[in-house]
Parts: C-alpha cells; structure tokens; sequence
C-alpha cells in the first residue's frame, strides 16, 4: 500500500505528452489517413473559398462606376451572410465528422493510460494544421478565381476602384475593407475547424472508457 | 489486517452493482459481486454473452463506474481516485485486451505499443527498445513496422498483448481475447498468456466464453444474470475437462 501511495503522489508529472510529440503524432495521423485528412480539408475549403469569393465579388462591384442600386447592395448583405452560414455548417460538419467516427480511438488512448487533455491536445493540433491549411488555401483561391474573373470582365480598373467588402450602412463606401474581410474568412475557417473538433473530442475524453469504447459509427 | 493478507489480493469487489437504463427499464447487469483475486492468478470469467462478464470487465479496469458497491486495486479504493491517478492507474497497472483488439489504425505495431511508455514518460530509445523486444517475445519481431490493416487478426492480438505488457502492469484484463479469432489462433493466444503469467507473475483476468481457456485458468469464475453461480478451482477443472474430453472421444 505504501509502495501505491508513494507511487500516486508524483503522477501529475508521470502522465504526460510533451507538445513536440504531440506534434509529432498529430503530424502523422494526418499525414496517414491522408485521404480521409483531404476530405476533412476540402469541407473548410470549401467554406473558406465561398466566402472568399463573395467578399471580393461583393467588393469589386462596389468600385464600379455608380457603385451598386440600393437593392443590390442589400442583396450582397444577403450574400455574405448566407455564404458565412454555408460556410460554418460546412466546416463544423466536416471536423465533427472526423472526430466522431474516431471514439473508439480515444477511448482506447484513455485505457493506455491517457489523461483527457492529451487526448484533446492532439485533436487540438490536427485540428488547428487542418483548419489552417483549408482555410489559407480555399481563401486564397477563392479570392483569385474571382479576382481572375472580373480582372477579364473589367479589366485592372476592377481593382484600383475597389470598393468596401462589406457595408451594413447607407452609405456603400462604409465598412471593413477586402484585405481585412479576407483575413477574417482565414481566422473563421481556423478557429470554426478548431471549436468545431475540440467539441467532441472533449466530450468523448470526459466519457467512461468503456462508454467510448462502444460507440458505434 | 496484516502485510501478507494485504499483499495477497491484488483485486478484491465488494457488493459491486450496476445498472443501465434501457428505455425507461432498469437492467441489473451485475448484482452484488463479490470476488477477491490473488497475486499472480490466471482467473477465467465465464458466462454466456449478456451475463455480465464484459461489464464487471470494465468495472475492475476502471473503464466504467459502479452504481453501487467497490472495486479494490491493491487494496486502493478506485472510487477515491482522481483522474490523474485514474489514468496512472490505467497507465501502468493495467494492460488490457480485448476481443476487437483496438490497434490505433494509423500506428504501426511498434507505435501502438510504444504510445502507452509514451505516456508513462518512458525516454523514446529505451521505449522503442523495450517495444521491439516485446514484439519479439510475442513471435512478431519481423512484423515492427506493419499496421493493424496489414496484420492478421491474430497477429493483432498479438500486439495487443504487447502493448498490454509494455509498462510491466500487474494485472492484464483480457475481454473476450479469443472471441474474433479461430480455433487455433485461440489457442496459441491463451498460451502466450499463460506464458507471460508463467514467466512474468502478472495476474490475468479474462472474460471469456472459450472453454479452451479452462485448461490454464487457476480458477473459474462462472456469471449468471449478473451474479457469481459458483466458482471452480483448478481441481474442479481438471475432472470436468476430463469428462468433457471423455464424452467427445465417446
């Protein structure tokens, strides 16, 4: 008994994942199943590259002599907010996918002896190199095949007077600039990816082992 | 209490309970299980499927919780441990088993067995030295860098033994062990398991419903309707094996 006693007293420094191989693990996961890792991505790919698209659309159009008719700009309004609903959904359903069907997973970490938050700190880092890597690359296409689009349809003055992404007010001149627009739809695309993981991931670490175990998908 | 008594039971139940709840029903899958289990024993828990083998199981793991009643681990009440202590307790006093081998499917054999030292803190060299000579114990030493896709159920299991063992725990829980495999891939994992409780003195608890695992069990604990029926000692055994073989061979 003593010697169990004398054992229990050091384990919060006994159990551990030190982040470099928790890296190094999430790493790999992804790298291994990299078919189901691109299917994972495309889903904030997607996302991102719609909302993309419909921001710098929303803001070229804007430039245009004249600028935009008061029920078209309410109409990009509509847009930007259906495409960042399309988006969300998308990407949340894409990375709670991928943990769910990965309970029996985690539940088999936890019998080897794997606290919840290591468990949720790998998910934390697949998650986060996904989620970035969806969302900096659908962004970026997504704003170049636009960009590309109305550079043929406009020519370069499409974008010298660009106007602003996205303007809730009167006046279409007001609101956040493309730039910013764009580097939100990257910062969405991550942090959704994320939230979207650690979601489950928490919830089937909190769970009984055993609970874990028998999920079935 | 003294030294010796304490140092004898590495698992004692006490009036263990659970229940589930099954659309509006209470189901009373174990009912006041009491079962003190030795140092070193091979013990076999047998019962028909749905008996409550799996879940006491995982009660004795620490998998799942209890309704009612405790579950000692070397005499450690494990309704009073932490989480932490909890998962050091699954870390590197519990291998377990089970009948769907539960490999990380991304892992090759050598990582699936060197993630529980990794846990544990065990230094990555002596890890992955420890993890080769464990796959080779287990007949797999040409094996290290396959995947569980790439194994055969069997050698699977085999690996799962080894990860078992990786932090030299002192008991292995094994659920249904055989239950995927065939007649003779069965056996030769009932006797890697004799084995490494031959040669190592880990204690093995296995759930099981294969009747080749009475011949190595040191005792037999028969469930039914989530309650002990009756438990069967080495002796026991050996007549009833007898008769069993005695009435095939007639």
């Amino acid at each position: 008994m003593s010697q169990t006693h004398a054992a229990k007293t050091g384990i919060q420094r006994q159990i551990n994942l030190p982040w470099r191989q928790a890296l190094h693990m999430s790493r790999n996961s992804v790298l291994i199943r990299l078919g189901r890792s691109v299917i994972t991505a495309s889903g904030i790919f997607l996302g991102s590259a719609f909302l993309a698209s419909v921001l710098t659309s929303s803001a070229v159009l804007r430039g245009q002599p004249g600028g935009l008719e008061a029920d078209q700009a309410a109409r990009q309004i509509w847009l930007v907010v259906l495409s960042l609903l399309v988006a969300t959904v998308g990407i949340v359903n894409a990375m709670l996918m991928a943990v769910t069907e990965r309970y029996k997973e985690i539940g088999t970490m936890k019998c080897l002896g794997a606290l919840d938050v290591l468990v949720v700190r790998l998910f934390l880092l697949e998650s986060a190199m996904l989620g970035t890597l969806g969302a900096v690359v659908g962004t970026m296409l997504g704003f170049g095949a636009i960009a590309l689009v109305y550079l043929i349809r406009f020519g370069s003055s499409a974008f010298t007077d660009m106007g602003v992404a996205v303007a809730f007010g009167k006046d279409a001149h007001s609101g956040a600039p493309l730039w910013l627009a764009l580097l939100v739809t990257v910062a969405l695309g991550g942090v959704l990816s994320v939230v979207a993981a650690l979601y489950p991931a928490w919830r089937a670490a909190k769970m009984p082992p055993a609970a874990a175990l028998r999920v079935e998908i | 209490m003294s030294a010796t008594d304490v140092k004898e039971y590495i698992v004692r139940t006490k009036d263990l309970t659970k229940e589930f709840y099954l659309g509006g029903t209470v189901l009373r899958a174990l009912d006041g299980i009491e079962l003190d289990i030795r140092r070193g024993e091979y013990i076999s828990i047998m019962g028909p499927s749905g008996s409550g083998k799996s879940t006491l199981f995982n009660m004795i793991g620490g998998l799942d919780k209890p309704t009612g009643g405790t579950v000692f681990i070397d005499e450690v009440d494990m309704a009073q441990l932490d989480a932490f202590e909890l998962a050091w307790l699954r870390c590197r006093k519990i291998g377990y088993i089970f009948q769907t081998f539960n490999l990380i499917p991304v892992m090759t054999a050598l990582e699936n067995i060197t993630l529980p030292m990794v846990f544990a803190g065990v230094p990555t060299d002596d890890g992955i030295q420890r993890g080769v000579q464990l796959l080779e114990k287990v007949g797999l030493g040409d094996r290290i860098h396959h995947k569980p896709s790439e194994l055969s159920g069997g050698q699977q299991q085999r690996v799962a033994i080894a990860r078992a063992l990786a932090n030299d725990p002192g008991i292995i829980l094994a659920d249904e062990p055989t239950g995927n495999l065939d007649l003779k891939t069965g056996k030769e994992i009932i006797t890697i398991l004799k084995q490494m409780n031959e040669e190592h003195g880990v204690t093995i608890i296995s759930a099981t419903h294969d009747l080749k695992m009475l011949d190595v069990s040191d005792r037999v604990v028969w469930i039914r309707d989530g309650k002990i029926e009756r438990i069967s000692s080495r002796e026991d055994l050996q007549m009833r094996v007898g008769e069993v073989e005695g009435e095939e061979a007639g």
